[in-house]
C-alpha cells in the first residue's frame, strides 16, 4: 500500500492505496464520489473525465498514485453550493443529456474546452468533444449546451 | 388575498427535464454506485474461442488466491440454474447460463469467481485454465445453412433455428397455407423488375453504461433484492423468481439510473441469473459490473439480416409486388426476443406503400457469434432499409425523382386504418404530408441544384431520401409473452402532493418529466408537486417495461387512465365540500372550484385532506385518493416520417461527409417536443452511424475483430452536421393521448437515406447499390474502378 495525498474538490484527502488502483476507482470506492463513471477500458469514452490540476484527464487511465500531490476536481465539485456551473446549467437548459451516464465526463471535458477557448465555434466544440462518447443525444443538444455556457461567459 | 398565479398548460411544451439536476451534479445512482456491507465481487471467465469442446477446467490457482470466496464451473452453476428460458414460442436449444461442455461463441461464460474486490475477482478469473478442443467456427450465415463448416446445435440440422417461414399475400397467419398466385401475377405483369442482395449488417448496441448487477439474498427473510441495469425490472423479477424457485413476492428488482439500453437491456441475461443464484447459494450480496470489452461480446448484438429482394413495377413507377427472402444470423443462441426480431422485418415489408402483393420468407440461422436481440428499431430499420433502397434503385432505373416514385405508391391518407399485406393494421398516417414537409424543409429543388453545382466543381455529391413507417407502442397482449399492457398508479397524498408510479422503466427517456407534465395538467397543480416513481418493483407493483417505443403510447396512456380515475373521485369529494355536482367541478391552478362560480373554491390540498379525514364521509364513498390502471392497447401505433441527406464524398480518399440531414417525423401528439427532438437526434445518430462507420466484424475463426472502442467506430460529435428537425402531427386513435412513440424512429429513415445519397454521389461510376457501412476504402475502390458495388 502506498500513501497518497490529493486535494479533491478543495478538500485535502490522505489515503493508502494499492499501486495499481486507478484514480477513478479511488474516487468512486474510497471517496464515494461516484459521479465519474467507467464506460470503457481503452480510454476512449471519457465518462470518467475529471480535472487534474485544472486540465481534463481520463481518471480510468491514471493511477491514484500518479495523482499524488495534485488537485482533482470531479463533477461533484463543480457547482458552487446551490449555484450550478454555467455548463451544468447549459446541459439542463438545452436537454444536453438523456441517460446521464456520459454527462459528468462530458461536462468536465467541456470545462477544459471553454478554459482553452472561451468562444468556440460549433466545429471547435465538436472537435473538442472527440474524446467523449454519448450514445443517446447525437451530440446536438450537447453542442447547444456548451454554446449556452460560452454565451454566459461560463467556465 | 392575492390571487394565485395561473399555471400554464405543460403538455405540448418544451419543459426542462426534472431528472437533470441530479445527473448533471454526479448524484445519479447507477448499479455500480450501489454499495451494501459485505458485498463481494463476481467476475466471469469467458471463452476465448468461438467453437469448441471443453476438455478440462483447472480452477485450483484461482481458488488459492487471497480474497477469493468461491469459484463455480458451468457444471456447478447448472446445479443452481436450469437452462435459460426464452420469450418466443419457437424451438430453442438448451442454453446454460455458464457453458458446461461446449462453447459456442467467443465471450460465452465458462466459469465464475467471487472475491473480495473487483481486481482480485478479475485476477482469479484470469488464473483459471481451460483446455479446449477447437471446432471450426461458423461465421457465414449462408454457409451455415448448409451445415458448413460445422453444426452448432445437434438438434438443429444445418444450423437452421427457424424457417423458412413465409408471410404476406396468400399466406395464412400460421404459414401453413400458401397461395403464391398474386405475387406471381405481379411479377408477370411487371414492366421492370429490380433484384438485389442487400445486407443489413451486425451492430454492437453499446449503451454508455455497460450492464451490471447487484444481487442480495437475505437468507433470514428468504428474500432477494436485485439491482440491474435493465429496461424491464418487472420481467426480470418474474424470470428470476421462476429460475430460483422463489415466489414473485420474494423478489424485488430495481432498475436504478440506467445508462442507456437501446434494446440490449431487455433480455434477461446469464449474469443476472448467476448473480442471483450465487448470492442465494452463498448467502452474501454480490456485484458484477461488465467491462466494456466484455460488453462487446456478452451483451446481445443487433441487426445482421441478409435480404434478397425483388421488386416488380410498371414503367410509370407503380409497384405491383415485392419478394423478400430474409436470412437472419442470430448468433449462437436464442435469447429472450431473438427469434421475434426478424419477424418484425417481415411485418413491416409493406412500408408506407400500397403494394398489392408481397411475399417474404424468413430463415433464422445459428452461427458462432454473440446472440442477437433487439437493438434500437429492432427489425423495422432492416425492413425500411431493404424496401427504401429497392425503391431508390427502381427510381434510378426508371429515371424518376426518388420523391415522386414514393408519392406514386403511398397508402393514401383516407385509407386508414389500413390493412397491410403483412397482417398489420396501420392506425393512422399521412405519408404525403410527411414527404412534403421534408421536401419543403430541405428545399428539394435547390438541394438538387446544390448537388449539381458541387458536381460541376468536380466533387462527388449525392442526395438521398427515405420514407419510413414503424410499428410502435408495443403492443397488445397477444403479441408479447409477458402481456403487452402497461400499469400506472396515481395517489393524491394527504397534503395535496402527488405520487405516481409507472411500469415504463426509463433509461434516458425522461418519463419523470413527461409524466409529470401530464399529471400537472390533469390536476391543475405545479409539476414540482409531483413525484414519478419507476424502476422498483416494490414501489411500482406491476409493469412490463420500456422497449418498442412504448413508454408514452402505452405507459402514458395507463397513467392518464389512473389519473382520470383519481380525478373523478376527487371531484366527488370536492362536490360534497362545495355542494355542487361532481361534473361541475374544475381543477385549475392549485384550486378546485365550481364551473362558472370561481368564488366557490377549495384549495387542492384542502380537498385532498378531506378525502383522508372525510368528516362527514359523503354517502357511498370510500376514503382516500388512489387508483391504479392497466392500459391494454387495441393495436400498435405506426409513426412515420421522411429523412433526407446531402452527402459529399472525397474523390481522393473516398471519405464520405454529410453536409445536411433533414428529418420530418410524425409521432402523433407530442407531450414534450424538446424530449422528442432529443430522442430523434439520438436515433439519427445511430442510424447514420450504422450506414457510415459502425460494424461488428468477425474473423473466420469467430473472433470479434471490432471488440473495443479502439476498433468499433462509435460515432463522435464530429461525425454529424446539425440535424434539421421538422414534424407533422397525425394522432393515433389507439390511445387517449394520440401519442405514437418516438424512441426508435430516428434509426429508420436515416440509414437508407445515407446509403441512397452515397449511391447517388457515385452514380457516375454506374453504381446501383452499396452494402453498408460506407468505409472510405470501399468507396475509394469504387472510385478507382476496383469494384465493391452492385
Amino acid at each position: 500500500m502506498v500513501p497518497i495525498s490529493i486535494i479533491v474538490n478543495g478538500k485535502p484527502r490522505k489515503a493508502h492505496v494499492e499501486p495499481r488502483t486507478l484514480l477513478v476507482h479511488f474516487l468512486r470506492e474510497q471517496l464515494n464520489l461516484t459521479g465519474a463513471h467507467v464506460g470503457c477500458d481503452t480510454s476512449q469514452c471519457g465518462a470518467c473525465t475529471v480535472l487534474i490540476d485544472g486540465r481534463s484527464a481520463k481518471s480510468c487511465t491514471v493511477f491514484a498514485v500518479q495523482a499524488d500531490g495534485s488537485e482533482v476536481v470531479t463533477i461533484e465539485g463543480l457547482a458552487k453550493g446551490d449555484q450550478l456551473h454555467p455548463l451544468q446549467e447549459g446541459f439542463w437548459e438545452e436537454h444536453g443529456l438523456q441517460c446521464g451516464y456520459c454527462t459528468p465526463g462530458m461536462i468536465m471535458s467541456a470545462v477544459n474546452l471553454l478554459n482553452d477557448n472561451p468562444k468556440p465555434s460549433e466545429a471547435q466544440i465538436r472537435e473538442g468533444l472527440s474524446g467523449n462518447f454519448c450514445r443517446c443525444t447525437g451530440y446536438q443538444h450537447i453542442v447547444n449546451a456548451i454554446q449556452y455556457a460560452a454565451a454566459k461567459g461560463g467556465r | 388575498m392575492a390571487s394565485s398565479p395561473t399555471l400554464p398548460k405543460l403538455v405540448g411544451s418544451r419543459v426542462k427535464r426534472r431528472e437533470d439536476p441530479r445527473l448533471i451534479q454526479g448524484h445519479g445512482t447507477y448499479v455500480d454506485d450501489v454499495k451494501i456491507p459485505g458485498l463481494q465481487h463476481l467476475a466471469f471467465k469467458r471463452s476465448d474461442i468461438a467453437h469448441g469442446r471443453i476438455k478440462s477446467i483447472d480452477t485450483s490457482a484461482a481458488e488459492k488466491m487471497e480474497g477469493v470466496e468461491a469459484v463455480f464451473t458451468g457444471k456447478q452453476i447448472a446445479e443452481l440454474l436450469r437452462p435459460m428460458p426464452i420469450g418466443t414460442p419457437f424451438p430453442s436449444p438448451d442454453h446454460h447460463a455458464v457453458a458446461i461442455d461446449m462453447v459456442r461463441y467467443a465471450g460465452e461464460a465458462v466459469a465464475v469467481v467471487v472475491a473480495a474486490d473487483r481486481y482480485i475477482a478479475r485476477d482469479a478469473a484470469d488464473a483459471i485454465v481451460i483446455d479446449y478442443d477447437s471446432l471450426p467456427a461458423v461465421v457465414d450465415a449462408e454457409q451455415a445453412m448448409q451445415g458448413k463448416p460445422a453444426v452448432i446445435h445437434e438438434k438443429f440440422p444445418n444450423n437452421i433455428a427457424l424457417g423458412p417461414i413465409p408471410s404476406g399475400t396468400g399466406a395464412s397467419p400460421d404459414g401453413k397455407h400458401l397461395d403464391d398466385s398474386a405475387v406471381e401475377k405481379a411479377f408477370k405483369d411487371a414492366d421492370v423488375v429490380i433484384s438485389q442482395r442487400m445486407y443489413n449488417h451486425r451492430l454492437v448496441p453499446n449503451a454508455m453504461e455497460p450492464r451490471g448487477v447487484v444481487a442480495h439474498y437475505e437468507p433470514g427473510r428468504s428474500f432477494l433484492t436485485m439491482w440491474s441495469s435493465t429496461q424491464n425490472p418487472h420481467i426480470l423479477k418474474s424470470m428470476i423468481a421462476g429460475m430460483l424457485g422463489l415466489g414473485e413476492d420474494q423478489v424485488r428488482a430495481i432498475a436504478p439510473e440506467v445508462g442507456g439500453g437501446f434494446g440490449a437491456k431487455i433480455n434477461i441475461y446469464a449474469e443476472e441469473y448467476v448473480c442471483a443464484a450465487v448470492s442465494k447459494r452463498l448467502g452474501i450480496p454480490v456485484k458484477w459490473i461488465e467491462d466494456r470489452s466484455e460488453a462487446f461480446v456478452a451483451t446481445t448484438h443487433g441487426r445482421d439480416i441478409l435480404c434478397y429482394i425483388d421488386v416488380a413495377a410498371k414503367r410509370d413507377g407503380k409497384v405491383l409486388g415485392i419478394k423478400m427472402r430474409l436470412i437472419a444470423d442470430i448468433g449462437a443462441y436464442n435469447m429472450l426476443l431473438t427469434a421475434a426480431i426478424p419477424t418484425l422485418t417481415m411485418l413491416m415489408a409493406n412500408a408506407t406503400y400500397d403494394i398489392p402483393a408481397i411475399r417474404t420468407t424468413l430463415t433464422e440461422v445459428f452461427t458462432n457469434k454473440t446472440p442477437t436481440d433487439a437493438y434500437r428499431g429492432a427489425g423495422r430499420p432492416e425492413a425500411t432499409f431493404f424496401v427504401e433502397r429497392a425503391f431508390d434503385m427502381l427510381a434510378r432505373e426508371l429515371k424518376m425523382d426518388p420523391a415522386e416514385i414514393r408519392r406514386k405508391n403511398f397508402i393514401a391518407k383516407d385509407k386508414f386504418p389500413y390493412q397491410t399485406q403483412m397482417g398489420a393494421v396501420y392506425d393512422s398516417g399521412d405519408y404525403e404530408a410527411s414527404l412534403d414537409c421534408a421536401l419543403k424543409a430541405a428545399d428539394w429543388k435547390n438541394l438538387l441544384k446544390e448537388r449539381d453545382e458541387l458536381r460541376q466543381q468536380g466533387k462527388l455529391a449525392g442526395v438521398g431520401l427515405a420514407m419510413y413507417v414503424e410499428v410502435c407502442g408495443i403492443g397488445p397482449s397477444a403479441t408479447l409473452p409477458t402481456g403487452g399492457w402497461e400499469h400506472a398508479q396515481v395517489t393524491i397524498e394527504r397534503d395535496g402532493r402527488i405520487s405516481a408510479s409507472t411500469g415504463a422503466s426509463p433509461h434516458g427517456q425522461g418519463n419523470e418529466t413527461t409524466f409529470g407534465q401530464m399529471l400537472a395538467d390533469q390536476f391543475g397543480v405545479p409539476i414540482e408537486h409531483i413525484t414519478i416513481h419507476h424502476g422498483d418493483t416494490a414501489v411500482v407493483k406491476q409493469g412490463i417495461g420500456t422497449f418498442g417505443s412504448r413508454s408514452q403510447a402505452v405507459g402514458g396512456a395507463a397513467l392518464h387512465m389512473a389519473g382520470t380515475k383519481v380525478r373523478t373521485k376527487m371531484a366527488q369529494f370536492a362536490g360534497a365540500l362545495l355542494e355542487a355536482a361532481p361534473e361541475d367541478i374544475v381543477f385549475e391552478s392549485g384550486k378546485i372550484m365550481v364551473k362558472g362560480a370561481p368564488a366557490k373554491a377549495k384549495s387542492f390540498a384542502e380537498v385532498a385532506s378531506f378525502a383522508y379525514i372525510p368528516v362527514p364521509l359523503p354517502a357511498g364513498m370510500e376514503p382516500g385518493l388512489s387508483a391504479d390502471a392497466y392500459f391494454e392497447p387495441t393495436n400498435n401505433t405506426y409513426p412515420f416520417g421522411c429523412h433526407i441527406v446531402l452527402m459529399e464524398i472525397d474523390r481522393e480518399t473516398g471519405e464520405p461527409r454529410l453536409r445536411r440531414v433533414v428529418a420530418a417525423d410524425d409521432a402523433g401528439n407530442l407531450i414534450n417536443p424538446l424530449i422528442v427532438e432529443g430522442q430523434i437526434h439520438g436515433g439519427l445518430a445511430q442510424g447514420i452511424g450504422q450506414a457510415m462507420i459502425e460494424e461488428a466484424v468477425y474473423s473466420e475463426d469467430g473472433q470479434l475483430l471490432t471488440g473495443s472502442f479502439m476498433d468499433y467506430a462509435l460515432p463522435r460529435a464530429t461525425d454529424f452536421p446539425t440535424f434539421e428537425m421538422h414534424s407533422t402531427y397525425t394522432p393515433t386513435p389507439v390511445n387517449p393521448l394520440g401519442a405514437k412513440g418516438v424512441g426508435e424512429a430516428g434509426t429508420l429513415g436515416s440509414t437508407p437515406a445515407v446509403v441512397c445519397a452515397a449511391v447517388d454521389a457515385l452514380s457516375e461510376f454506374g453504381v446501383k447499390h452499396i452494402d453498408m457501412m460506407l468505409r472510405p476504402e470501399k468507396l475509394w475502390r469504387i472510385i478507382q474502378g476496383q469494384g465493391g458495388a452492385a
